[in-house]
């Protein structure tokens, strides 16, 4: 008896539910939704900070004998939450540098870091980001599975939610068949796409990558980008993203920061925005939008003078560092 | 791959054994057709005679192994003595390698975490092992004597392994050494990122990559104590031991060629025993030295 009581009260409810869903539009209802998970995932935890803040950034490695290199001077840049910043530079122009300032893997010395509205070293503490190298780093001696969830295990994590994430994350990288397996035993690309979930095991607003896809062969590598695009659309995280390579930087990002050599300053910023996160597919590759961008870092990369005139560059007057958006 | 695994186990198992049939043949056949005097270059004995005194058949070593020690009637078999030397010896030997490898680990922890410690005790530790055993033997047994608290006195055995293990936190030592600093940099860096301290980092990271350098340094402590442990035993004049037996034995050489042998023997043996010991333990580890292979 009694249980029946209760049945039909439930089932009561969920028909008041299911009327008030109908009232405002079953449509209406999701599309709501689906902002609202967007606003959590991206901005929800930032409260209107910009994702990173760095502000007259200098770095100085002193060398022997008095000798110091100039890694970075001046450099300033915001990053939004949920945008996609490549950095790109030739060598020594201070871009993992720059990466590792953020990360608060070094110190800066001089000027002032912000992520999430916190210094540096706080967002490390916080775990703010996730990061991925251009070498996977994988322990040997943990599966697949026990690599992704380390840092849910050194932050002592019950095991049954790191269990569920893992699966979680294998899903999202499609490696969900090799959870137990080694890492000496999978390719380059899939070492590398383990450590990509392993960078996102924690739910991090933040991503950053140093070259993560630099020792990958070029097939491999546009498929880990494509994947790489798709990925951050599924979790709305922010990425500071380190590369080389021209049509790479151009594919992945919102905007393109290109740095110059000795001392490491920021020639220019391009926005370049070519489709919205998840919507960049293959095909953009053979858009003539993505070639014309380009041809246009790659003209602001070998160009001698910062000042140099790009006609759609967001800075005309050259102005270093300074985002004019 | 199975089936390869344990081919080449095979393989490696006969290639063994070929290699002590072959040891012994050439002993063999050396005395069978080698000059009775040995073979001598300007005065010099490079290659030893052959008589039966000098070199005594295989088979004469090996009866002289299942026969009483004396003549006494109450005299127990050869190889029961030896034996029972030989797990006294071993007994010393595992302490003087449990006490070298916690002492040995310890130094490698302090070196690894504080770089003036690895300036100021490497030096140390290289310079320990210029000195000779026979030096430090009479003074470790001096030093011992005068120790009494309470119900302890030092004992004879201890002052053995206490320099089996001096021999044995050597290798162990520099071997974590080197294990503790083998992490990548991007390894140590992720854990900076993580914010774990240092005790995890060691827990999770340092202990699990020195492994591949322990399990070399762990088999070298076993054989440097087994070493340790037979030399201290002579010179600090310790009975009971396979050291002591080996010293005995050889004046017996003169009438008894077969007897000096069984003690070496015994000695191998605690050897082979230390290292097959070391050889389970990196058994149990074989998950910590898979290879990484580069991204």
């Amino acid at each position: 008896m009694r249980s029946q009581s209760t049945e039909s009260e439930s089932s009561a409810t969920d028909a008041a539910a299911l009327r008030a869903t109908d009232a405002a539009g079953p449509r209406a209802t999701d599309a709501a939704a689906d902002d609202a998970v967007k606003n959590a995932t991206s901005s929800g935890a930032t409260d209107g900070h910009r994702a990173v803040d760095v502000q007259g950034v200098s770095r100085v490695f002193s060398g022997r004998k008095g000798a110091s290199v100039t890694a970075l001077d001046d450099v300033s840049l915001t990053v939004a939450p949920g945008e996609f910043v490549s950095l790109i530079g030739p060598s020594g122009c201070g871009k993992s540098t720059l990466l590792r300032l953020i990360a608060d893997l070094d110190e800066p010395t001089a000027g002032q870091i912000q992520v999430f509205g916190k210094t540096a070293r706080q967002a490390r503490i916080d775990q703010a980001y996730g990061i991925a190298f251009q070498q996977a780093g994988l322990l040997p001696w943990r599966t697949v599975s026990g690599n992704i969830d380390l840092p849910l295990e050194l932050h002592r994590v019950n095991k049954a939610a790191r269990k569920a994430r893992a699966a979680e994350l294998l899903e999202l990288v499609g490696l969900s068949d090799f959870a137990a397996h080694y890492p000496d035993q999978l390719s380059g690309g899939m070492q590398q796409r383990v450590a990509i979930a392993r960078s996102l095991a924690e739910s991090p607003s933040l991503l950053l990558m140093d070259e993560p896809f630099g020792a990958l062969d070029e097939m491999t590598r546009e498929r880990m980008q494509n994947e790489l695009v798709r990925i951050c659309g599924e979790t709305g995280a922010a990425v500071v993203f380190v590369t080389h390579s021209i049509p790479e930087a151009v594919f992945l990002a919102d905007r393109v920061v290109v740095m110059s050599p000795r001392p490491g300053r920021i020639r220019d910023i391009l926005s370049v925005k070519l489709g919205d996160t998840g919507e960049r597919g293959e095909n953009l590759r053979e858009e003539e939008s993505f070639f014309h961008a380009v041809s246009q870092v790659r003209e602001l990369l070998h160009g001698e003078s910062p000042n140099s005139e790009s006609p759609n560059s967001e800075s005309p007057n050259g102005v270093r560092g300074v985002e004019t958006r | 791959m199975n089936r390869s695994g344990r081919g080449t186990t095979w393989r490696r198992i006969a290639t063994g054994a070929l290699g002590i049939v072959l040891l012994c043949a050439a002993w063999e056949l050396y005395k069978l057709l080698g000059p009775a005097d040995g073979v001598v270059v300007g005065g010099l004995t490079i290659l030893p005679r052959t008589s039966d005194l000098a070199m005594p058949h295989l088979w004469t070593m090996a009866e002289r192994v299942l026969e009483p020690v004396t003549g006494a009637s109450n005299a127990v078999p050869m190889w029961e003595a030896v034996l029972q030397a030989s797990l006294f010896t071993l007994g010393i030997s595992a302490v003087g390698w449990l006490v070298g490898v916690s002492v040995g680990l310890a130094l490698a922890l302090l070196m690894q975490r504080f770089r003036l410690a690895e300036q100021a005790v490497l030096p140390w530790v290289i310079l320990s092992q210029t000195v000779p055993l026979i030096a430090i033997a009479p003074l470790v047994r001096r030093w011992g004597a005068q120790i009494h608290f309470g119900e302890f006195t030092w004992e004879n055995w201890m002052s053995v392994a206490m320099i089996a293990s001096y021999l044995a936190f050597f290798p162990v030592s520099v071997g974590a050494l080197r294990g503790l600093s083998s992490p990548d940099a991007a390894h140590v860096d992720l854990m900076r990122c993580y914010s774990v301290g240092w005790w995890k980092t060691l827990w999770r990271l340092r202990l699990p990559a020195s492994v591949g350098y322990l399990l070399p340094a762990l088999r070298l402590a076993a054989a440097s104590a087994v070493i340790g442990a037979v030399v201290a035993e002579v010179s600090i004049g310790l009975r009971g031991g396979i050291g002591r037996l080996i010293v005995e034995y050889a004046g017996a050489a003169g009438g008894d060629p077969g007897k000096p042998w069984a003690p070496i023997f015994g000695s191998v043996l605690v050897g082979l025993v230390a290292a097959g010991f070391v050889g389970l333990i990196g058994l149990f580890l074989r998950r910590f030295r898979r290879g990484e292979v580069p991204a």
